[in-house]
C-alpha cells in the first residue's frame, strides 16, 4: 500500500481561527506562523524533516493545558519538543501540526539534598541539573552524550539513557513522579517522591512513551551522591574485534565499571580535530573505561582493567591525571555523533542493542556488511550495555548515496535483532523505525501497546504517527538537506 | 529528498506556508553549510536562544534558514533578516561546535545578502558610516571631535531638560564614554625598541581604538617596546573592516582590507599586533573575503594573516621581560567573544594578569559569556543588548572587582556604560594597560601604586 504522507496531512479548516485563539492563551508574540518561523522546526537531530503547521512556545503548565484544549477544538496533532536534539524524528511532525517548544520552561522548581530529589520543569537542559548540585557532591545519572543540550523532557520521552546507564541505569530509573497535561487538558500526577508509589505504575508507563499520552509539565527526579573517587582510563587497541573482547572480559571479571564506551578509529579521526583529548589515530579502537568507589578500592579495579586490557593486545593504557584531562576524554566520547559532520555533510545512525557476548561477532557482522554496500562506518558506542551506534557518513547529494545507506542500516539493525538483540537502547523509536516494530512484537503485543496509547488519548491527537507502525515509511521524509542547487559563484 | 519538499510545498494546499522564493540567492556559501549535521550542541552557547529560547534565534536555526533561502526554499525576506540580525555574531556557537562550523563567516555571508538592518534612516546612517566614516582615519577623527564638543557644551543636558531628545538617541549617547582629548596619532612611523631588539612588529591601530581609547593603543605601543620590540605604525593603514564584515558591508571591507595587507606587508614585520579582539579575528579570516572573486589577494591576504597576533597572544609567545611593579587590586576577566570564541585565546590574556605581582584575578561566573557589546549590536538592538549586560554585570559584581579586564573596545564601552549605570565602583581597562601601570610602578619604587 502507497500513501503519501501529503494525503494524511492534517486538515485544518481554519488556520487563521486556530492561531487566534493560541495568541489567545499565549500572547502573540509566542506564537509562530510564519513560514521562516516554522522551516527552524522542521528538524530535530535525526536525518528527518517535516513543516509544523503552528510553533508555541509555553512558559507553565497552564498554557500548555490552554494549548491542549485549543487544539482539541480544531481537531489538530500537537509534538512537543525539547531541545530538536533526538536521533529518532520523535520532534517531528510528519503530517503537521502544532509543534509545543519546551524550551522556554526551564525552571529548576525545588531541590531537595536531604531526600535527594528534585523538581524541574521539562525544558531543563540536562547537564544544569547536575550543575546546580555538583557543589554539594551531587549529580543527575542519566548523562546521554548530548546532555549539554538535551532537555529532561525529550530524556523523559525517550527514556535516555548515557555512558553511566551501565551503572546507574536509564531515564526510568531517575524519575520518581510527573505531572501530566493530558489529551483533554486535563492535568493528573503521577508517581509522587517515593521509589514505589501505591497504584498503576503509570509513572512507567509515561517514561518512554515519546510524548504519545500527553505532554509532561513536571518532573520530580532523583539525585545521586557523588563517589568518593574515580579513576577514568583510555584502553588502546589495534581491533575493534580485540576491544569488544576487553569488554566482555571485565564485566565478567565483576569489578562492576561505571561506563565502557568504544570509539573507534573513524570517530576519533573526526573527533580529535575539535576536542584534542590526545587519542591516537592509527589505533583500531579506544576504550574509554570509568571506575569508581571507595579511594582504597580504585587502585585494585584500575589493574584489573589494565591487566584485562593487556590480555587482549592493548598496545596502551592511559589514566586521566587530572579532572581537566578526565573532562577531555568524555568531551570526545560526547562529541563523536556532531564532530560527523566534518567527514560528510550527512550522518544516519542506529541505535541497537546486542546482548554483550554477541559485540565481537557484531562488530565483524557491521564491518562486513559495510564493506559490501561501498561506505564507511564509525562505532562509538556504550559497549559496556552492549548497545551499539554504527554511525554512517554520507552525503545525500550523491545520487543513489541515501539509498544505499538506509538499506546497509537496515541490514545491521536487522542483523543485531538476528543476534538476540532489540532496536534500539535510548534513541527511542519515533518516525524512524516504527515500522520495525513488528520486527520485535507480534500483532497481539503491539494491539496491547495500542490499546494503551487510545486509553489516554482516544483521537490520536498526541504526537501521531510516532512508535507505532503506519502505512507510510520515513523515507518520504529523509534528508533535511533538499538538493542543493547549483553553487555558483560561492564565496564561503 | 524531494519528498522533503513536497511537504514543504505541497502541505495544506495553498494556505501552507513556505512557498518557494522566486528564485534562489546564488552568491550564498555552501562547504560551511555542509559541516553542519544539527546536533544542537551549539544552542545552550547561544546567548539569544539562552534568552529567547526559540530555534529562530539559535545558530542551528539560523544556519537552516540561511541555507534554505540559498537552496531557494524561502526567499531573504524581512522576516529573515530580522533573524539574522538577533544574532549578536558572538561565535559561542564555534566553541561548542563538535564539527568545527566558521558559523561567523555563514552569518555574515547571509547579511551580505540584505545589507545593515533597521529602520529606513538606521540603515542608511549604518551605510554611510560604513563607506564613508570607517575606512577614513581623518574623517573618524574629525567625528570623535565633533562628538568631544557636543558632550562638553552641555547640549546634551540640555535638550534632555527640554524633552527634545529622542529616546532612541539617548539611549546610544549612554553607550558613549566620555570623548578623550586628542586622539592617537603618532609622531612617527617606527619606534625603536628598548633594549635589545627581539622582533619588528607592526601595530593596527584600529579605528574604535584610536579615537576612543588612545591610551591603550599608547600604552600597547610602550608595553611592545619595553619588551625589545621595534614598533612600526604605518599611516597608510586603516580600519580593518570588521564592523562592514559584521554588517553585510564586503566591498567596502574588501577596500579596506587591500590597504592594510599592503601597509603592513610593504613594512617587512614579523608580526602584526592588533589589541582589539574584534579586528583580529577579520584580520586572521581576510583570506575568506577574497576567496571566491579574487584568488591573486587571497594569497596575500592569507600571508598577512599569518602576521597577525592579538597583542595578549604575542607577548605570551614572545614571553614577557623587564620588572613588573605592583597593581594592589582585585581584577575578573571578561572574555571577548573575538577573542575567546574567535581565536581560542584564553589562557594568555589570564596568564599576563597573574604576572602582575598584587593583582588578584577572580573569575566571573560565564567570563566566555558575550557581554551585549557585539559590535553595533547595543545600537541594532538596544533591549536585548540591555538584558544580556544585565545580567553581565551581575555576574562582575559578585566577584567584588576593582578591575574589569577585557581587552576589546567593544566590550570596553559596552561594560563602562553597564558600570555608569550602576554607579559601582570598577574601573573597564585593556590587559595592555595594566601591563603598561605595572611597568611604569615599577619604575617608581617609592610608592607602590593603588589603581
Amino acid at each position: 500500500m502507497t500513501v503519501s504522507l501529503a494525503e494524511l496531512r492534517c486538515h485544518i479548516a481554519d488556520r487563521g481561527a486556530l492561531t487566534a485563539a493560541l495568541e489567545e492563551a499565549l500572547g502573540r508574540d509566542r506564537v509562530f506562523a510564519q513560514p521562516v518561523d516554522l522551516l527552524a522546526y522542521e528538524y530535530d537531530g535525526s536525518v528527518l524533516a517535516a513543516v509544523p503547521d503552528v510553533v508555541v512556545v509555553p512558559a507553565s503548565r497552564d498554557e500548555v493545558a490552554a494549548i491542549v484544549r485549543a487544539a482539541g477544538r480544531f481537531g489538530v496533532p500537537l509534538i512537543a519538543r525539547g531541545s530538536g536534539t533526538g536521533l529518532s524524528g520523535g520532534a517531528i511532525t510528519p503530517i503537521g501540526g502544532i509543534v509545543v517548544a519546551m524550551s522556554n520552561m526551564k525552571r529548576i522548581f525545588s531541590i531537595d539534598l536531604d531526600n535527594r530529589t528534585a523538581v524541574v520543569q521539562p525544558g531543563v537542559i540536562n547537564l544544569d541539573v547536575t550543575r546546580a548540585v555538583e557543589d554539594d557532591g551531587y549529580f543527575y545519572a542519566p548523562d546521554p552524550s548530548s546532555q549539554s543540550a538535551c532537555s529532561i523532557g525529550g530524556n523523559v520521552a525517550n527514556n535516555s539513557g548515557g555512558v553511566h546507564t551501565l551503572a546507574f541505569g536509564v531515564t526510568t530509573n531517575h524519575v520518581l513522579g510527573l505531572e501530566l497535561v493530558m489529551a483533554d487538558g486535563s492535568v493528573a500526577r503521577l508517581g509522587g517522591r517515593g521509589p514505589d508509589e501505591p497504584g498503576l505504575d503509570l509513572t512507567g508507563l509515561a517514561v518512554g512513551s515519546e510524548g504519545t499520552i500527553g505532554i509532561v509539565t513536571a518532573v520530580t527526579i532523583r539525585l545521586m551522591r557523588r563517589r568518593e573517587a574515580v579513576r577514568t582510563m583510555l584502553g588502546i587497541f589495534e581491533t575493534i574485534e580485540e576491544a569488544s573482547q576487553a569488554v566482555a572480559d571485565i564485566i565478567a571479571s565483576g569489578i562492576g565499571p561505571t561506563s565502557l564506551e568504544m570509539i573507534d578509529q573513524l570517530t576519533a579521526q573526526a573527533v580529535e580535530p575539535a576536542v584534542h583529548a590526545g587519542l591516537p589515530l592509527d589505533a583500531g579502537a579506544v576504550l574509554l573505561i570509568e571506575v569508581e568507589g571507595v579511594r582504597e578500592g580504585l587502585a585494585r579495579s584500575a589493574r584489573t582493567v589494565e591487566d584485562l586490557c593487556r590480555a587482549n593486545r592493548a598496545r596502551e593504557i592511559r589514566t586521566a591525571r587530572t579532572e581537566e584531562e578526565r573532562h577531555l576524554y568524555w568531551a570526545a566520547r560526547k562529541g563523536a555523533f556532531g564532530a560527523m559532520g566534518r567527514l560528510a555533510p550527512n550522518y544516519y545512525l542506529h541505535d541497537a542493542v546486542v546482548p554483550r557476548s554477541q559485540l565481537p561477532a557484531i562488530m565483524l557482522r557491521i564491518g562486513e556488511i559495510a564493506r559490501r554496500y561501498g561506505i564507511r562506518v564509525a562505532n562509538v558506542f556504550h559497549a559496556g550495555d552492549g548497545n551499539v551506534h554504527p554511525l554512517i557518513p554520507y552525503d545525500a547529494a550523491a545520487p543513489g548515496e541515501t539509498d544505499r545507506v538506509m538499506r546497509a542500516s537496515e541490514e545491521m539493525l536487522s542483523a543485531c535483532v538476528a543476534a538476540g538483540g532489540t532496536l534500539s537502547g535510548e534513541h527511542g523509536i519515533g518516525f524512524e523505525k516504527n515500522n520495525y516494530m513488528p520486527w520485535i512484537f507480534n500483532d497481539a503485543d503491539l494491539h496491547a501497546q495500542r490499546r494503551l496509547k487510545a486509553a489516554f488519548d482516544p483521537d490520536d491527537r498526541m504526537n501521531p504517527f510516532k512508535v507505532f507502525p503506519t502505512p507510510v515509511s520515513c523515507g518520504e521524509l529523509l534528508t533535511r538537506r533538499p538538493p542543493r542547487l547549483a553553487a555558483s559563484g560561492l564565496w564561503i | 529528498m524531494a519528498a522533503t519538499e513536497s511537504v514543504v510545498r505541497e502541505g495544506n494546499g495553498g494556505a501552507h506556508p513556505a512557498g518557494p522564493a522566486a528564485r534562489p540567492i546564488p552568491r550564498l556559501l555552501i562547504p560551511e553549510l555542509d559541516k553542519c549535521i544539527q546536533c544542537g550542541f551549539c544552542l545552550p552557547a547561544c546567548p539569544t536562544y539562552r534568552m529567547l529560547g526559540v530555534e529562530t534565534e539559535s545558530p542551528r536555526g539560523r544556519i537552516h534558514l540561511i541555507e534554505a533561502a540559498a537552496q531557494g526554499r524561502i526567499p531573504m525576506d524581512a522576516r529573515l533578516e530580522e533573524h539574522m540580525y538577533v544574532c549578536l555574531g558572538c561565535r559561542a556557537c564555534e566553541t561548542a561546535c563538535p564539527a568545527g562550523v566558521r558559523f561567523g563567516t555563514i552569518i555574515e555571508a547571509g547579511r551580505a545578502e540584505t545589507g545593515p538592518t533597521g529602520s529606513p534612516l538606521a540603515r542608511r546612517t549604518t551605510l554611510a558610516a560604513l563607506r564613508h566614516l570607517m575606512p577614513y582615519p581623518e574623517r573618524l577623527r574629525a567625528a570623535a571631535g565633533l562628538l568631544r564638543l557636543y558632550q562638553r557644551s552641555g547640549l546634551g543636558p540640555l535638550l534632555r531638560r527640554l524633552h527634545l531628545m529622542p529616546a532612541r538617541f539617548g539611549e546610544m549617547e549612554a553607550l558613549l564614554p566620555a570623548v578623550p582629548d586628542g586622539s592617537f596619532a603618532p609622531a612617527q612611523e617606527v619606534w625603536p625598541a628598548i633594549g635589545p631588539r627581539r622582533a619588528r612588529v607592526g601595530f593596527l591601530s584600529g579605528c574604535a581604538m584610536s579615537v576612543l581609547f588612545p591610551g591603550s593603543n599608547e600604552a600597547t605601543v610602550r608595553v611592545l617596546r619595553r619588551n625589545g620590540c621595534e614598533v612600526v605604525i604605518p599611516r597608510r593603514q586603516t580600519c580593518c573592516g570588521a564592523l562592514n564584515v559584521h554588517n553585510g558591508e564586503r566591498a567596502a571591507a574588501q577596500q579596506m582590507a587591500r590597504r592594510n595587507i599592503e601597509a603592513f606587508l610593504d613594512a617587512g614585520v614579523d608580526a602584526v599586533i592588533i589589541n582589539a579582539a574584534g579586528c583580529g579575528v577579520a584580520s586572521k579570516e581576510y583570506g575568506v573575503l577574497f576567496r571566491a572573486d579574487d584568488p591573486t589577494s587571497a594569497a596575500r591576504a592569507e600571508a598577512y594573516s599569518r602576521l597577525c597576533r592579538d597583542a595578549t597572544e604575542f607577548l605570551t609567545e614572545l614571553g614577557l621581560t623587564g620588572t613588573l611593579g605592583e597593581i594592589r587590586a582585585r581584577a575578573t576577566y571578561q572574555d571577548p567573544c573575538h577573542l575567546a570564541h574567535g581565536q581560542g585565546i584564553r589562557r594568555e590574556p589570564r596568564d599576563l594578569l597573574r604576572r602582575i605581582p598584587g593583582l588578584e584575578l577572580v573569575e566571573m561566573e560565564g567570563a566566555d559569556r558575550c557581554c551585549g557589546s557585539a559590535g553595533i549590536y547595543n545600537l541594532v538592538q538596544p533591549e536585548y543588548s540591555r538584558r544580556i549586560l544585565d545580567e553581565k554585570m551581575q555576574a562582575v559584581v559578585r566577584t567584588g572587582a576593582d578591575l574589569l579586564v577585557a581587552p576589546n573596545p567593544g566590550c570596553l564601552l559596552q561594560l563602562a556604560a553597564g558600570i555608569r549605570a550602576r554607579g559601582v565602583p570598577i574601573e573597564a581597562c585593556h590587559v595592555v594597560d595594566l601591563l603598561d601601570r605595572a611597568y611604569a610602578a615599577a619604575e617608581m619604587p617609592a610608592e607602590s601604586r593603588r589603581v
